[in-house]
Protein backbone atom coordinates (compact mmCIF):
# COMPACT_ATOMS: atom_id res chain seq x y z
CA UNK A 1 0.00 0.00 0.00
CA UNK A 2 2.37 2.81 -1.28
CA UNK A 3 1.26 6.42 -0.37
CA UNK A 4 1.28 8.21 -3.38
CA UNK A 5 1.05 12.14 -4.39
CA UNK A 6 -0.96 12.79 -6.96
CA UNK A 7 -1.20 16.17 -8.99
CA UNK A 8 -2.36 17.34 -12.24
CA UNK A 9 0.37 18.67 -14.49
CA UNK A 10 -0.17 21.58 -16.53
CA UNK A 11 -1.80 19.87 -19.48
CA UNK A 12 -4.42 18.47 -16.77
CA UNK A 13 -2.52 14.61 -16.49
CA UNK A 14 -2.48 13.32 -12.89
CA UNK A 15 0.82 12.91 -12.37
CA UNK A 16 1.82 10.23 -10.10
CA UNK A 17 4.47 10.18 -7.45
CA UNK A 18 5.76 7.57 -4.93
CA UNK A 19 8.42 8.86 -2.96
CA UNK A 20 9.90 6.15 -1.29
CA UNK A 21 10.57 4.92 -4.92
CA UNK A 22 11.28 7.82 -6.74
CA UNK A 23 9.02 6.89 -9.11
CA UNK A 24 7.49 9.56 -11.22
CA UNK A 25 5.10 8.64 -13.90
CA UNK A 26 2.09 10.39 -15.60
CA UNK A 27 -1.34 8.76 -15.06
CA UNK A 28 -2.36 7.13 -18.73
CA UNK A 29 -6.37 6.37 -17.36
CA UNK A 30 -8.32 6.76 -14.12
CA UNK A 31 -11.46 3.91 -14.09
CA UNK A 32 -13.75 6.59 -12.71
CA UNK A 33 -13.09 10.24 -13.27
CA UNK A 34 -16.19 12.15 -13.24
CA UNK A 35 -17.68 14.98 -11.12
CA UNK A 36 -19.28 12.87 -8.66
CA UNK A 37 -16.15 9.85 -8.31
CA UNK A 38 -12.71 9.37 -8.46
CA UNK A 39 -10.79 6.38 -8.13
CA UNK A 40 -10.73 3.13 -9.08
CA UNK A 41 -7.95 1.06 -10.99
CA UNK A 42 -5.19 4.09 -12.90
CA UNK A 43 -2.62 2.75 -15.39
CA UNK A 44 0.44 4.48 -15.53
CA UNK A 45 2.46 5.39 -18.76
CA UNK A 46 5.13 2.74 -17.59
CA UNK A 47 2.14 -0.01 -18.03
CA UNK A 48 2.18 -0.86 -13.71
CA UNK A 49 -1.55 -0.71 -12.43
CA UNK A 50 -2.81 0.70 -9.28
CA UNK A 51 -6.16 0.65 -7.07
CA UNK A 52 -7.77 3.62 -5.48
CA UNK A 53 -10.76 3.20 -3.39
CA UNK A 54 -13.20 5.40 -5.18
CA UNK A 55 -14.10 8.48 -3.40
CA UNK A 56 -15.62 11.69 -4.18
CA UNK A 57 -13.31 13.99 -6.75
CA UNK A 58 -9.91 15.06 -4.12
CA UNK A 59 -8.50 18.51 -4.41
CA UNK A 60 -5.59 17.74 -6.26
CA UNK A 61 -2.56 17.94 -5.23
CA UNK A 62 -2.88 15.06 -2.47
CA UNK A 63 -1.49 12.19 -1.07
CA UNK A 64 -3.34 8.70 -1.40
CA UNK A 65 -2.68 5.15 -0.36
CA UNK A 66 -3.04 2.88 -3.25
CA UNK A 67 -2.80 -0.82 -3.87
CA UNK A 68 -0.50 -2.41 -6.86
CA UNK A 69 -2.69 -4.29 -8.62
CA UNK A 70 0.68 -5.42 -11.01
CA UNK A 71 3.31 -3.98 -12.21
CA UNK A 72 3.65 -3.64 -15.69
CA UNK A 73 6.65 -5.04 -17.40
CA UNK A 74 8.80 -6.52 -14.53
CA UNK B 1 40.07 11.77 -29.77
CA UNK B 2 37.11 11.07 -31.56
CA UNK B 3 33.36 10.13 -29.72
CA UNK B 4 32.57 6.47 -28.73
CA UNK B 5 30.70 4.62 -30.32
CA UNK B 6 27.92 2.44 -28.45
CA UNK B 7 30.36 -0.68 -28.74
CA UNK B 8 33.10 0.58 -28.16
CA UNK B 9 31.57 2.21 -24.61
CA UNK B 10 30.10 -1.00 -24.00
CA UNK B 11 33.78 -2.47 -24.36
CA UNK B 12 35.14 0.07 -22.27
CA UNK B 13 32.47 -0.60 -19.08
CA UNK B 14 33.29 -4.12 -19.50
CA UNK B 15 37.07 -3.81 -19.32
CA UNK B 16 36.98 -1.99 -16.36
CA UNK B 17 34.63 -4.49 -14.85
CA UNK B 18 36.70 -7.09 -15.13
CA UNK B 19 38.44 -6.26 -12.49
CA UNK B 20 36.21 -7.22 -9.49
CA UNK B 21 35.28 -10.53 -8.01
CA UNK B 22 32.04 -12.28 -9.65
CA UNK B 23 29.61 -10.64 -7.10
CA UNK B 24 30.92 -6.99 -7.40
CA UNK B 25 31.02 -7.13 -11.21
CA UNK B 26 27.28 -7.97 -11.26
CA UNK B 27 26.58 -5.27 -8.93
CA UNK B 28 29.02 -2.49 -10.16
CA UNK B 29 27.42 -3.49 -13.99
CA UNK B 30 24.06 -1.68 -12.83
CA UNK B 31 25.03 1.43 -11.98
CA UNK B 32 26.99 1.90 -15.94
CA UNK B 33 25.20 2.61 -18.28
CA UNK B 34 25.44 4.01 -21.72
CA UNK B 35 23.17 6.83 -22.80
CA UNK B 36 20.23 6.04 -24.62
CA UNK B 37 18.24 9.46 -25.49
CA UNK B 38 15.50 6.89 -26.63
CA UNK B 39 14.71 5.74 -23.18
CA UNK B 40 12.11 7.77 -21.44
CA UNK B 41 12.70 6.29 -18.05
CA UNK B 42 16.16 5.73 -16.31
CA UNK B 43 15.52 2.53 -14.56
CA UNK B 44 15.97 0.47 -18.22
CA UNK B 45 19.23 1.58 -18.15
CA UNK B 46 20.97 2.26 -15.11
CA UNK B 47 19.81 1.32 -10.84
CA UNK B 48 20.82 4.15 -8.20
CA UNK B 49 20.39 5.30 -4.86
CA UNK B 50 21.69 1.50 -3.63
CA UNK B 51 24.18 0.87 -0.87
CA UNK B 52 28.04 1.21 -2.04
CA UNK B 53 30.01 -1.86 -2.28
CA UNK B 54 32.41 -2.46 0.92
CA UNK B 55 35.89 -2.11 0.09
CA UNK B 56 35.62 0.14 -2.93
CA UNK B 57 36.22 3.81 -2.73
CA UNK B 58 33.10 5.57 -3.32
CA UNK B 59 33.01 9.17 -3.39
CA UNK B 60 29.65 9.43 -1.01
CA UNK B 61 29.19 11.50 2.38
CA UNK B 62 27.22 10.54 4.85
CA UNK B 63 22.97 11.75 6.35
CA UNK B 64 24.88 14.67 8.71
CA UNK B 65 26.86 16.34 5.66
CA UNK B 66 23.16 16.30 3.87
CA UNK B 67 21.62 17.84 6.56
CA UNK B 68 24.21 20.05 7.99
CA UNK B 69 26.27 20.69 5.57
CA UNK B 70 23.74 21.51 2.95
CA UNK B 71 19.67 21.95 3.79
CA UNK B 72 20.14 23.37 7.48
CA UNK B 73 24.23 24.92 7.49
CA UNK B 74 23.08 27.96 5.05
CA UNK B 75 20.49 29.37 7.48
CA UNK B 76 22.69 31.71 8.50
CA UNK B 77 20.93 33.37 11.44
CA UNK B 78 20.95 29.77 13.49
CA UNK B 79 22.93 28.16 15.42
CA UNK B 80 23.33 24.63 14.49
CA UNK B 81 24.95 22.39 16.53
CA UNK B 82 26.70 19.44 15.44
CA UNK B 83 25.55 17.14 18.20
CA UNK B 84 28.12 14.63 18.56
CA UNK B 85 32.21 14.05 18.49
CA UNK B 86 33.82 17.17 17.46
CA UNK B 87 35.69 15.97 14.37
CA UNK B 88 32.29 15.43 11.66
CA UNK B 89 31.63 19.12 12.06
CA UNK B 90 35.31 20.90 12.37
CA UNK B 91 36.63 18.98 9.01
CA UNK B 92 33.22 19.94 7.12
CA UNK B 93 32.90 23.76 8.75
CA UNK B 94 33.18 26.47 6.08
CA UNK B 95 34.11 24.04 3.15
CA UNK B 96 31.28 24.72 1.14
CA UNK B 97 31.89 28.37 0.92
CA UNK B 98 28.16 29.21 1.31
CA UNK B 99 28.37 33.23 1.05
CA UNK B 100 25.97 35.47 3.38
CA UNK B 101 26.32 38.93 4.27
CA UNK B 102 26.12 39.54 8.34
CA UNK B 103 28.67 39.99 10.87
CA UNK B 104 29.93 36.11 11.81
CA UNK B 105 29.80 35.53 15.99
CA UNK B 106 27.17 38.27 16.39
CA UNK B 107 23.73 37.76 13.81
CA UNK B 108 25.25 35.46 11.25
CA UNK B 109 26.93 32.38 12.22
CA UNK B 110 27.71 30.59 8.76
CA UNK B 111 31.13 29.96 8.99
CA UNK B 112 31.03 28.90 12.99
CA UNK B 113 31.65 25.96 14.32
CA UNK B 114 29.29 24.61 17.29
CA UNK B 115 29.85 20.74 18.46
CA UNK B 116 28.78 19.24 22.03
CA UNK B 117 32.01 17.71 21.69
CA UNK B 118 31.16 14.58 23.03
CA UNK B 119 33.64 12.38 24.83
CA UNK B 120 33.93 8.74 26.41
CA UNK B 121 31.74 9.85 29.48
CA UNK B 122 29.20 11.32 26.89
CA UNK B 123 28.50 8.23 25.31
CA UNK B 124 28.49 6.12 28.59
CA UNK B 125 26.01 8.50 30.27
CA UNK B 126 24.14 10.29 27.67
CA UNK B 127 24.68 13.55 25.94
CA UNK B 128 21.09 15.24 26.89
CA UNK B 129 21.91 17.11 29.96
CA UNK B 130 25.01 18.24 27.85
CA UNK B 131 22.75 19.27 25.26
CA UNK B 132 20.52 21.53 27.96
CA UNK B 133 23.26 23.31 29.07
CA UNK B 134 24.53 24.02 25.18
CA UNK B 135 21.61 25.37 24.33
CA UNK B 136 21.11 27.75 27.42
CA UNK B 137 24.95 28.80 26.77
CA UNK B 138 24.17 29.79 23.36
CA UNK B 139 21.43 31.85 24.03
CA UNK B 140 23.57 34.14 26.74
CA UNK B 141 26.87 34.31 24.34
CA UNK B 142 24.85 34.99 20.85
CA UNK B 143 21.69 36.46 21.72
CA UNK B 144 20.73 37.43 18.29
CA UNK B 145 20.65 34.19 17.33
CA UNK B 146 17.04 33.28 15.59
CA UNK B 147 16.72 29.51 16.61
CA UNK B 148 18.88 26.28 17.00
CA UNK B 149 19.28 23.39 15.19
CA UNK B 150 20.35 20.11 16.48
CA UNK B 151 22.27 18.01 14.21
CA UNK B 152 22.59 14.43 15.27
CA UNK B 153 25.92 13.39 14.44
CA UNK B 154 26.39 9.17 14.28
CA UNK B 155 26.59 8.21 18.01
CA UNK B 156 23.20 9.66 19.01
CA UNK B 157 21.10 7.40 17.52
CA UNK B 158 23.07 4.68 18.41
CA UNK B 159 23.03 6.01 22.57
CA UNK B 160 19.07 6.57 22.29
CA UNK B 161 19.63 10.35 23.20
CA UNK B 162 15.70 12.15 23.23
CA UNK B 163 17.32 15.29 21.86
CA UNK B 164 13.46 15.59 20.68
CA UNK B 165 12.78 16.29 24.44
CA UNK B 166 15.84 18.54 24.99
CA UNK B 167 14.60 20.26 22.15
CA UNK B 168 10.85 20.99 23.12
CA UNK B 169 12.34 22.09 26.71
CA UNK B 170 15.17 24.63 24.81
CA UNK B 171 12.31 26.06 23.22
CA UNK B 172 10.45 26.92 26.14
CA UNK B 173 13.57 28.09 27.58
CA UNK B 174 14.73 30.66 25.45
CA UNK B 175 12.21 31.27 22.95
CA UNK B 176 12.90 30.90 19.95
CA UNK B 177 12.64 27.52 17.31
CA UNK B 178 14.98 24.72 18.80
CA UNK B 179 14.90 22.14 16.14
CA UNK B 180 16.18 18.38 16.55
CA UNK B 181 17.44 16.74 13.43
CA UNK B 182 18.02 13.22 13.08
CA UNK B 183 20.28 12.88 10.88
CA UNK B 184 22.77 10.60 11.68
CA UNK B 185 25.29 9.77 9.49
CA UNK B 186 24.67 5.81 9.32
CA UNK B 187 21.07 6.76 7.71
CA UNK B 188 20.51 5.80 4.51
CA UNK B 189 22.81 5.25 1.86
CA UNK B 190 24.07 8.66 0.95
CA UNK B 191 23.73 12.20 2.41
CA UNK B 192 20.62 12.15 0.17
CA UNK B 193 18.93 11.00 3.06
CA UNK B 194 19.83 13.82 5.22
CA UNK B 195 18.84 16.01 2.49
CA UNK B 196 15.03 14.28 3.14
CA UNK B 197 15.37 14.20 6.74
CA UNK B 198 16.09 17.86 7.04
CA UNK B 199 13.38 18.53 4.51
CA UNK B 200 10.98 16.72 7.28
CA UNK B 201 12.32 18.61 10.16
CA UNK B 202 11.55 21.96 8.31
CA UNK B 203 8.31 20.79 7.59
CA UNK B 204 7.55 19.56 11.04
CA UNK B 205 9.53 22.54 13.42
CA UNK B 206 9.10 25.40 11.08
CA UNK B 207 7.41 25.71 7.79
CA UNK B 208 3.52 26.28 9.74
CA UNK B 209 5.16 28.74 12.20
CA UNK B 210 2.98 31.51 10.72
CA UNK B 211 -0.32 29.84 9.23
CA UNK B 212 -3.06 31.61 9.92
CA UNK B 213 -0.76 34.52 9.87
CA UNK B 214 -1.42 37.22 7.28
CA UNK B 215 0.15 40.02 8.76
CA UNK B 216 3.20 39.75 5.63
CA UNK B 217 1.88 41.51 2.88
CA UNK B 218 2.32 39.44 -0.12
CA UNK B 219 2.18 40.64 -3.81
CA UNK B 220 0.94 38.64 -6.69
CA UNK B 221 4.63 38.07 -7.83
CA UNK B 222 6.21 36.37 -4.76
CA UNK B 223 8.00 33.85 -5.69
CA UNK B 224 10.76 31.42 -3.48
CA UNK B 225 14.08 30.17 -4.55
CA UNK B 226 14.62 26.68 -3.24
CA UNK B 227 18.01 24.48 -3.74
CA UNK B 228 20.33 27.54 -4.49
CA UNK B 229 22.95 27.13 -1.76
CA UNK B 230 24.90 30.34 -2.61
CA UNK B 231 27.95 29.00 -3.54
CA UNK B 232 30.48 31.74 -4.26
CA UNK B 233 27.60 33.95 -4.76
CA UNK B 234 25.55 31.44 -6.86
CA UNK B 235 22.01 32.65 -5.21
CA UNK B 236 22.65 36.58 -5.53
CA UNK B 237 23.30 35.99 -9.43
CA UNK B 238 20.32 34.28 -9.73
CA UNK B 239 18.23 36.55 -7.82
CA UNK B 240 19.17 39.83 -9.61
CA UNK B 241 17.74 38.01 -12.44
CA UNK B 242 14.35 37.55 -10.87
CA UNK B 243 14.45 40.57 -9.25
CA UNK B 244 15.00 42.20 -12.61
CA UNK B 245 11.98 40.72 -14.44
CA UNK B 246 9.45 42.07 -11.69
CA UNK B 247 9.50 39.32 -9.29
CA UNK B 248 9.96 39.81 -5.57
CA UNK B 249 12.39 37.17 -3.82
CA UNK B 250 10.91 36.61 -0.60
CA UNK B 251 13.03 33.45 0.28
CA UNK B 252 16.39 31.80 -0.32
CA UNK B 253 16.43 28.41 0.53
CA UNK B 254 19.18 28.15 2.27
CA UNK B 255 21.99 29.89 0.28
CA UNK B 256 21.98 33.39 2.85
CA UNK B 257 18.79 32.24 4.03
CA UNK B 258 16.99 33.25 6.88
CA UNK B 259 14.76 31.38 9.45
CA UNK B 260 12.28 34.21 8.66
CA UNK B 261 12.22 33.83 5.10
CA UNK B 262 11.59 30.05 5.46
CA UNK B 263 8.75 30.78 7.53
CA UNK B 264 7.11 32.88 4.64
CA UNK B 265 7.76 30.63 1.82
CA UNK B 266 4.25 29.36 2.69
CA UNK B 267 3.09 32.53 1.88
CA UNK B 268 4.59 32.64 -1.96
CA UNK B 269 3.11 31.60 -5.55
CA UNK B 270 5.51 29.73 -7.07
CA UNK B 271 8.63 27.81 -5.64
CA UNK B 272 11.52 27.82 -7.96
CA UNK B 273 13.71 24.67 -7.73
CA UNK B 274 17.01 24.41 -8.35
CA UNK B 275 18.44 21.97 -6.52
CA UNK B 276 15.76 19.54 -7.28
CA UNK B 277 17.46 16.34 -5.64
CA UNK B 278 18.01 18.60 -2.20
CA UNK B 279 15.22 20.26 -1.80
CA UNK B 280 12.22 18.39 -4.23
CA UNK B 281 10.50 17.14 -0.55
CA UNK B 282 9.69 20.23 0.75
CA UNK B 283 8.24 21.39 -2.79
CA UNK B 284 5.94 19.02 -3.17
CA UNK B 285 4.54 19.31 0.46
CA UNK B 286 3.90 22.52 -0.11
CA UNK B 287 2.53 22.14 -3.14
CA UNK B 288 -0.08 19.59 -1.56
CA UNK B 289 -0.51 21.70 1.81
CA UNK B 290 -0.51 24.92 0.58
CA UNK B 291 -1.30 24.32 -3.06
CA UNK B 292 1.79 26.26 -4.34
CA UNK B 293 3.34 24.75 -7.48
CA UNK B 294 6.93 24.26 -8.01
CA UNK B 295 8.82 24.35 -11.21
CA UNK B 296 12.13 23.81 -11.27
CA UNK B 297 14.92 25.87 -13.30
CA UNK B 298 18.44 25.90 -14.83
CA UNK B 299 20.81 29.05 -14.54
CA UNK B 300 23.64 27.47 -15.88
CA UNK B 301 24.39 28.93 -19.31
CA UNK B 302 22.34 31.33 -21.69
CA UNK B 303 20.81 28.93 -23.43
CA UNK B 304 19.30 27.37 -20.27
CA UNK B 305 18.68 30.92 -18.37
CA UNK B 306 16.63 32.07 -21.39
CA UNK B 307 14.61 28.54 -20.96
CA UNK B 308 14.02 29.23 -17.72
CA UNK B 309 13.06 32.93 -17.08
CA UNK B 310 10.65 32.17 -19.82
CA UNK B 311 9.70 28.96 -18.27
CA UNK B 312 9.23 30.77 -15.17
CA UNK B 313 7.20 33.63 -16.67
CA UNK B 314 4.72 31.46 -18.49
CA UNK B 315 3.27 31.13 -14.66
CA UNK B 316 2.83 34.61 -14.64
CA UNK B 317 1.06 37.85 -16.46
CA UNK B 318 2.27 39.76 -19.49
CA UNK B 319 4.48 42.30 -17.25
CA UNK B 320 6.88 39.04 -15.99
CA UNK B 321 6.69 37.57 -19.42
CA UNK B 322 8.20 41.36 -21.25
CA UNK B 323 10.38 41.17 -18.31
CA UNK B 324 11.83 38.25 -18.93
CA UNK B 325 12.49 38.92 -22.59
CA UNK B 326 14.00 41.99 -21.37
CA UNK B 327 16.26 40.67 -19.00
CA UNK B 328 17.36 38.47 -21.79
CA UNK B 329 17.88 40.96 -24.37
CA UNK B 330 19.43 43.32 -21.88
CA UNK B 331 22.07 40.41 -21.08
CA UNK B 332 22.71 39.30 -24.60
CA UNK B 333 25.69 41.15 -25.69
CA UNK B 334 27.54 40.54 -22.26
CA UNK B 335 26.71 36.71 -23.14
CA UNK B 336 27.41 36.95 -26.51
CA UNK B 337 30.99 38.22 -25.85
CA UNK B 338 31.70 35.78 -23.26
CA UNK B 339 30.80 33.50 -26.04
CA UNK B 340 32.93 35.19 -28.84
CA UNK B 341 35.83 35.10 -26.71
CA UNK B 342 36.06 31.69 -25.31
CA UNK B 343 34.38 29.48 -27.77
CA UNK B 344 37.20 29.38 -29.98
CA UNK B 345 39.42 28.47 -27.14
CA UNK B 346 37.69 25.87 -25.46
CA UNK B 347 35.13 24.41 -29.09
CA UNK B 348 35.12 20.50 -29.23
CA UNK B 349 37.13 20.29 -25.96
CA UNK B 350 35.57 17.19 -24.02
CA UNK B 351 34.65 17.25 -20.22
CA UNK B 352 33.41 14.16 -17.81
CA UNK B 353 31.62 15.17 -14.94
CA UNK B 354 30.76 13.26 -11.87
CA UNK B 355 29.36 15.23 -9.21
CA UNK B 356 26.06 15.36 -6.69
CA UNK B 357 22.72 17.48 -6.84
CA UNK B 358 21.51 18.73 -9.64
CA UNK B 359 24.96 19.45 -12.05
CA UNK B 360 25.75 16.54 -13.49
CA UNK B 361 22.45 17.77 -15.78
CA UNK B 362 22.31 21.13 -15.11
CA UNK B 363 26.00 22.33 -15.95
CA UNK B 364 25.95 20.59 -19.43
CA UNK B 365 24.24 23.19 -21.18
CA UNK B 366 26.65 25.79 -20.23
CA UNK B 367 29.44 23.66 -21.85
CA UNK B 368 27.62 23.11 -24.73
CA UNK B 369 27.30 27.49 -25.22
CA UNK B 370 31.31 27.19 -25.20
CA UNK B 371 31.15 24.61 -27.91
CA UNK B 372 32.03 21.81 -25.15
CA UNK B 373 30.93 18.35 -25.02
CA UNK B 374 29.89 16.44 -22.42
CA UNK B 375 31.10 12.88 -22.84
CA UNK B 376 30.53 11.48 -19.32
CA UNK B 377 28.23 11.99 -16.16
CA UNK B 378 27.29 10.73 -13.14
CA UNK B 379 25.83 11.22 -9.38
CA UNK B 380 27.12 10.39 -6.09
CA UNK B 381 23.77 10.14 -4.67
CA UNK B 382 21.31 10.61 -7.57
CA UNK B 383 17.87 8.93 -7.59
CA UNK B 384 16.43 8.01 -10.21
CA UNK B 385 14.59 10.66 -11.38
CA UNK B 386 17.16 12.53 -11.75
CA UNK B 387 18.51 10.02 -14.41
CA UNK B 388 15.18 10.40 -15.90
CA UNK B 389 16.04 14.02 -16.38
CA UNK B 390 19.73 13.37 -17.34
CA UNK B 391 18.83 11.24 -20.13
CA UNK B 392 17.66 14.03 -22.64
CA UNK B 393 20.28 16.27 -22.07
CA UNK B 394 23.56 14.22 -22.97
CA UNK B 395 24.45 12.65 -26.05
CA UNK B 396 23.72 9.12 -27.24
CA UNK B 397 26.59 6.65 -26.43
CA UNK B 398 28.02 8.81 -23.94
CA UNK B 399 28.51 7.31 -20.24
CA UNK B 400 26.51 7.59 -17.37
CA UNK B 401 28.20 6.25 -13.80
CA UNK B 402 26.63 6.22 -10.56
CA UNK B 403 28.00 6.22 -7.30
CA UNK B 404 31.49 5.59 -10.08
CA UNK B 405 34.15 4.15 -7.23
CA UNK B 406 37.21 5.63 -7.69
CA UNK B 407 39.14 2.90 -9.66
CA UNK B 408 36.19 2.71 -12.45
CA UNK B 409 36.81 6.93 -12.35
CA UNK B 410 40.11 6.52 -12.88
CA UNK B 411 39.99 3.97 -15.58
CA UNK B 412 37.18 5.86 -17.87
CA UNK B 413 39.64 8.91 -17.57
CA UNK B 414 42.13 7.06 -19.31
CA UNK B 415 40.70 5.47 -21.97
CA UNK B 416 38.20 8.66 -22.89
CA UNK B 417 41.20 10.88 -22.32
CA UNK B 418 38.61 13.57 -22.11
CA UNK B 419 40.24 17.60 -21.67
CA UNK B 420 38.24 18.30 -18.87
CA UNK B 421 37.00 16.35 -15.54
CA UNK B 422 34.97 18.16 -13.17
CA UNK B 423 34.38 16.47 -9.88
CA UNK B 424 35.38 16.91 -5.98
CA UNK B 425 38.40 17.57 -3.72
CA UNK B 426 38.75 13.88 -3.61
CA UNK B 427 39.32 13.54 -7.07
CA UNK B 428 41.14 16.43 -7.89
CA UNK B 429 45.07 15.54 -7.04
CA UNK B 430 44.50 12.69 -8.31
CA UNK B 431 43.61 13.87 -11.72
CA UNK B 432 45.74 16.98 -12.25
CA UNK B 433 48.77 14.08 -10.80
CA UNK B 434 47.90 11.80 -14.00
CA UNK B 435 47.72 15.28 -15.96
CA UNK B 436 44.34 16.20 -16.96
CA UNK B 437 42.47 19.26 -16.46
CA UNK B 438 40.41 19.21 -13.76
CA UNK B 439 38.09 21.49 -11.80
CA UNK B 440 36.51 21.33 -8.71
CA UNK B 441 32.72 21.74 -9.43
CA UNK B 442 31.34 21.17 -5.66
CA UNK B 443 32.40 24.72 -4.55
CA UNK B 444 33.86 25.99 -8.03
CA UNK B 445 37.04 25.61 -6.75
CA UNK B 446 37.71 28.53 -5.02
CA UNK B 447 35.69 30.78 -7.47
CA UNK B 448 32.14 31.44 -8.51
CA UNK B 449 29.39 32.41 -8.81
CA UNK B 450 28.79 29.97 -11.52
CA UNK B 451 24.89 30.91 -11.76
CA UNK B 452 22.96 33.46 -14.48
CA UNK B 453 24.72 35.76 -16.66
CA UNK B 454 27.67 37.17 -14.53
CA UNK B 455 28.17 33.42 -13.36
CA UNK B 456 28.68 32.38 -16.65
CA UNK B 457 31.22 34.57 -17.32
CA UNK B 458 33.31 33.40 -14.96
CA UNK B 459 32.36 30.14 -15.73
CA UNK B 460 34.00 30.59 -18.97
CA UNK B 461 37.20 32.04 -17.80
CA UNK B 462 37.80 29.58 -15.01
CA UNK B 463 37.25 26.94 -17.78
CA UNK B 464 39.58 28.30 -20.41
CA UNK B 465 42.37 29.02 -17.79
CA UNK B 466 42.31 25.58 -16.89
CA UNK B 467 42.14 23.75 -19.83
CA UNK B 468 44.62 25.87 -21.88
CA UNK B 469 47.36 26.63 -18.65
CA UNK B 470 50.34 25.43 -19.71
CA UNK B 471 51.19 23.61 -16.86
CA UNK B 472 49.50 20.54 -18.28
CA UNK B 473 52.75 20.23 -20.56
CA UNK B 474 55.09 20.11 -17.88
CA UNK B 475 52.98 17.45 -16.03
CA UNK B 476 55.25 14.88 -18.01
CA UNK B 477 58.63 14.37 -17.35
CA UNK B 478 60.42 15.53 -20.37
CA UNK B 479 62.05 11.66 -21.21
CA UNK B 480 58.77 10.55 -21.00
CA UNK B 481 56.66 12.20 -23.39
CA UNK B 482 56.10 10.00 -26.32
CA UNK B 483 58.37 11.25 -29.06
CA UNK B 484 61.27 11.05 -26.69
CA UNK B 485 60.41 7.39 -25.38
CA UNK B 486 60.16 6.37 -29.23
CA UNK B 487 63.67 8.31 -29.71
CA UNK B 488 65.19 5.97 -26.56
CA UNK B 489 63.84 2.56 -28.09
CA UNK B 490 65.51 3.54 -31.41
CA UNK B 491 68.82 4.24 -29.64
CA UNK B 492 68.85 1.49 -27.84
S1 LIG C 1 29.20 9.25 9.19
FE1 LIG C 1 28.75 9.77 11.36
S2 LIG C 1 30.78 10.08 12.28
FE2 LIG C 1 31.05 10.22 10.06
S3 LIG C 1 30.88 12.44 9.56
FE3 LIG C 1 28.83 11.49 9.31
S4 LIG C 1 27.84 11.82 11.30
FE4 LIG C 1 30.04 12.10 11.64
Amino acid sequence: MPSVMLKKNPEGKLVFYVPKKDLEEVAESVEFDTAELWGGEVVLADGSKYYFEPITPPDFPITLRAKRVDSGED
Amino acid sequence: MAALTREETEALIQEVLEIYPEQAKKDRAKHLAINDQSLEKSNKCITSNRKSLPGVMTIRGCAYAGSKGVVWGPIKDMIHISHGPVGCGQYSRAGRRNYYVGTTGVNTFGTMNFTSDFTEKDIVFGGDKKLAKIITEIEALFPLHKGISIQSECPIGLIGDDIEAVAKKGNKEIGKPVVPVRCEGFRGVSQSLGHHIANDAIRDWVLENRDGDDSFPTTPYDVAVIGDYNIGGDAWASRTLLEEMGLRVVAQWSGDGTIAEIEKTPKVKLNLIHCYRSMNYIARHMEEKYKIPWIEYNFFGPTKIAESLRRIASHFDETIQAGAERVIARYESEYQAVIDKYKPRLEGKRVMLYIGGLRPRHVIGAYEDLGMEVVGTGYEFGHNDDYDRTIKEMGNATLLYDDVTGYEFEEFVKKVQPDLVGSGVKEKYIFQKMGVPFRQMHSWDYSGPYHGYDGFAIFARDMDMTINNPCWKQVKAPWKTDANSEAVKVAA
